[in-house]
């Protein structure tokens, strides 16, 4: 997209609101949805990676350090990752606090 | 040489197709259109017309099927009728917000219940605001004109749009009636193979139809309203250079012996030609009649309308279909709303008759200008008359 969304007029649309660039979903920021955001506890992570595995937006990275932590672009807060971290290394925390 | 022969309507959108060299047709059949799908099977499996015929399991499947073809490129037709409409009814928006160039015809039929497969406009009209571009016609003729119109407009660049075209179920789709069929090589010229800009292929990925969230759905369908509202501009100069190619001209609103007219009717379909029978023998024993009749109903003709009622004293609509417990005419509503704002209008009067294939003879028009003019005196506390109806 050569602009965000928000500045899009309708006479930017392709025909028929067609979307002609391959993966712009990747722009589509999903982080606003979220109410509550996970929060690592590294002391407590021991890098086993369920919280990559379960999360189904995909938004969990690995850094350098070989730790977890969500994309909050497109992290929504579904709290998956919290709840299946057994080493209770991750916390929902609301987001507007 | 083109030349004129004796078909039936239904058979002859067929043969228009098939000289629109269409790539690809999804149906189902439904009285009364049936013949014209019947019709498309037979030429494509007789070889005689080189395109995909794809057989489905109800209407939803032929308009989402005329989609898939259509956003690939394929010049792409259909027709349905009645329920068939109905049960198209959501892909038909997809089909004019995804602006893909179907054309199709539709057999106007009554909605069940009861059960009716005759004609009238109450399927037309629950499809009224679904951005397809929709043209009434009159006779065989005009089908078949229409239908080669209908692929120039809906493939034009400028345009991408979705085409009906609108003719009564067996009132017009199953008379046999003299057709003059243009030359294959003039109908190539007047509608060249068309690509579409930006068709499915693997070697250019799009995505169609994707998800419009709120921050972009209005811009979206204010994008639609623009663009079907300028298709006006394209459709009256294909009507144009169809007139200049073939001889025969069309308009969004057409006037039938409407000078020094103080009464006029409007109709839309092929009751019209009924009423200009009507008509001319009320103007033989001197009433100022004259018969108004709209043949592009979308996008709506607004500046035509006000033009061909403007001197008028009195203006009586006929309507094939109710909006129950609103304004009843539906063609009525939109006509009054449209003179609504204009200072000098007629008083207008609507009627609703010839639902479900009942006939409308010329004595019967006679009496329905006949009330619309006492109704337009006397004033009533109804909406709108039912005419015909037994007590």
């Amino acid at each position: 997209m050569t602009k965000p969304e928000s500045e899009l007029t309708w006479k930017d649309l392709e025909i028929g609101s067609i979307v002609a660039e391959p993966g712009n979903a990747s722009q589509y920021k999903t982080g606003d949805w979220r109410s509550q955001r996970p929060i690592f506890d590294t002391s407590k992570c021991i890098k086993c990676a369920i919280c990559y595995i379960f999360c189904p937006e995909g938004c969990v990275e690995r850094n350098a350090e070989g730790y977890f932590e969500a994309n909050l672009f497109y992290c929504k807060g579904c709290g998956i990752c919290a709840r299946e971290c057994w080493p209770k290394a991750i916390t929902m925390a609301e987001e507007e606090e | 040489m083109a030349k004129t022969i004796g078909i039936e309507v239904s058979l002859a959108i067929a043969e228009a197709a098939k000289l629109a060299n269409v790539d690809v047709v999804a149906a189902y059949p439904i009285t009364p259109q049936t013949h014209i799908v019947e019709h498309l099977a037979e030429l494509v499996a007789d070889g005689e017309l080189d395109a995909a015929y794809i057989p489905v399991e109800s209407e939803h499947s032929a308009m989402s099927a005329c989609l898939g073809a259509s956003a690939t490129g394929a010049r792409t037709f259909t027709a349905t009728a009645g329920q068939g409409l109905e049960l198209m009814h959501e892909v038909l928006y997809v089909a004019s917000s995804m602006q893909l160039p179907i054309v199709m015809a539709v057999a106007n039929r009554a909605l069940s219940a009861p059960l009716s497969v005759w004609g009238d406009h109450s399927d037309v009209m629950a499809v009224r605001d679904t951005g397809w571009i929709q043209i009434f016609t009159e006779n065989g003729q005009e089908v078949v004109d229409n239908i080669l119109c209908a692929f120039r407009i809906a493939e034009d660049p400028r345009v991408l749009l979705p085409v009906m075209i609108h003719l009564d179920g067996f009132y017009l789709s199953h008379m046999i009636e003299p057709v003059l069929f243009p030359e294959p090589s003039q109908v190539d010229k007047f509608i060249p193979p068309y690509q579409y800009p930006m068709p499915l292929h693997p070697d250019r990925p799009v995505t169609m139809g994707a998800f419009g969230p709120p921050i972009i759905y209005s811009e979206a369908k204010w994008a639609q309203e623009v663009n079907l509202r300028a298709s006006k501009k394209v459709i009256l100069q294909c009507w144009d250079d169809f007139g200049k190619t073939f001889q025969r001209y069309y308009s969004p609103v057409e006037s039938y012996r409407v000078e020094d007219a103080r009464v006029l009717l409007l109709t839309m379909g092929s009751f019209s030609e009924t009423a200009m029978t009507a008509i001319d023998k009320m103007r033989a024993e001197g009433s100022a009649v004259g018969l108004v009749r709209i043949r592009l109903w979308r996008p709506f003709p607004f500046a035509e309308i006000r033009q061909a009622v403007k001197n008028a004293e009195v203006l009586i609509i006929l309507d094939r279909a109710i909006s129950f417990g609103g304004p009843g005419g539906p063609v009525c509503s939109e006509v009054r709303s449209a003179l609504y704002s204009e200072d000098k209008k007629p008083k207008v009067v609507s009627f609703v008759a010839g639902l479900g294939g009942r006939d409308i003879t010329p004595a019967g028009f006679e009496e329905i200008i006949s009330r619309g003019i006492e109704i337009s005196q006397k004033g009533s506390d109804k909406e709108f008359e039912i005419f015909g109806v037994r007590e």
